[in-house]
């Protein structure tokens, strides 16, 4: 039921903030439609702790600012390897075992994976992870990765 | 607004131009489709990322701010998903991920 | 300056223009398909900046909206040929 207190509130915060006109009719409209739209949610079964995990917002908070750096670091690597002349790609796939036991882990990590270039998730697992990488280094750096702790504290400090 | 911040919000501007065209020239000279999806996953985070932000310090404390935001997020939560599915469906559909050979050992 | 990034796009634009017509495969074009619009969602943020007209975003997270539902659908559409189909993991339960 918190989640659907929270999803009501989120949603008519995104409505006065995309409208931005504040008369009282357009205010009370957009309170009904945020208030119809968490209702049919609620009765499509999809709010719950796993669809809106917003007990981890403080975690995700300090994950997201060190994700956006090493997001930084890898697109300059794989910018110099594009703009060499030589193209010195090496691409190179790898399977590990994920440290993370919750599916919001999980996603979490694969989508970390993904979002970073020079890496991307093929075939996401509980057991197992399947990478495509850009170049050998950057495979071998995936595997018991900095990325994988962070996640497994992210989602264990719920 | 201060100069520093103009100068910073250029900076960002013109390194988020850079990085999109770096990755549709990767798009193009690049071989082999997993190969291919590393310089998209370029323009997606980093050209778009640092893009908007560049926007976000040129529009200041305003609506547009956060409509900026807004489409920041949506990338950002999205466009992993996307690149996932198409990598995805591209491995169930039989199209042998391009490797020089699984050079790591899997740890377990 | 504005104008600096919007060249820039512009170029991008083509250059993933030229992948998805050249292909091979359709998670090529698919993948291209997907870089077009991210990069044309860019091009109106920036459009907007550049004529002064921030209603521009509002299309732009518009685009952001579609393209992704797009993708999925190429993607889902290519696999079983036609959208109805519950997919094989679903199928089983």
């Amino acid at each position: 039921m918190l989640q659907v207190a929270i999803l009501t509130i989120l949603l008519y915060a995104f409505w006065v903030l995309m409208s931005g006109f504040f008369t009282p009719f357009l205010l009370a409209a957009g309170f009904g439609c945020a208030l119809l739209v968490a209702w049919l949610a609620h009765r499509m079964e999809v709010v719950d702790r796993e669809g809106h995990p917003f007990h981890l917002t403080w975690a995700a908070l300090a994950y997201w600012p060190w994700l956006v750096k090493e997001i930084l670091k890898s697109a300059i690597d794989v910018a110099r390897v594009i703009l060499d002349p030589a193209l010195p790609a090496t691409p190179t796939v790898v399977r590990f075992r994920p440290r993370q036991r919750s599916v919001v882990g999980l996603v979490t990590h694969a989508n970390s994976i993904t979002l970073t270039p020079g890496t991307l998730s093929i075939e996401v697992g509980r057991d197992e992870f399947m990478v495509h990488a850009f170049t050998r280094e950057g495979a071998a750096a995936t595997v018991d990765s900095d990325m994988d702790r962070r996640v497994e504290r992210f989602e264990g400090s719920a | 607004m201060s100069l520093a911040l103009e100068a910073l919000s250029w900076i960002l501007i013109v390194s988020g131009s850079l990085f999109c065209v770096t990755g549709a020239l990767g798009l193009v000279r690049l071989r082999g489709f997993y190969t291919r999806t590393h310089a998209a996953s370029l323009v997606d985070s980093a050209g778009a990322g640092l893009l908007l932000a560049g926007l976000l310090l040129q529009a200041g404390w305003t609506l547009v701010a956060v409509k900026l935001v807004m489409i920041g997020l949506l990338i950002f939560f999205t466009s992993p998903a996307a690149t996932h599915a198409l990598a995805n469906a591209a491995l169930a559909r039989g199209l042998a991920p391009d490797a020089e050979g699984e050079g790591v050992p899997s740890k377990r | 300056m504005f104008a600096v990034a919007a060249v820039a796009l512009l170029v991008a634009l083509g250059l993933a223009l030229v992948r998805a017509v050249g292909g091979p495969t359709v998670f090529d074009r698919a993948l291209a398909g997907n870089a077009i619009g991210t990069l044309a969602l860019l091009m109106l943020a920036v459009l907007g900046f550049l004529t002064g007209r921030p209603e521009f975003l509002d299309l732009a997270i518009l685009y952001g909206l579609l393209n992704i539902v797009g993708t999925i659908a190429v993607l889902k559409f290519f696999r079983f040929g036609n959208l109805g189909d519950p997919g094989e993991e679903e199928a089983g339960r």
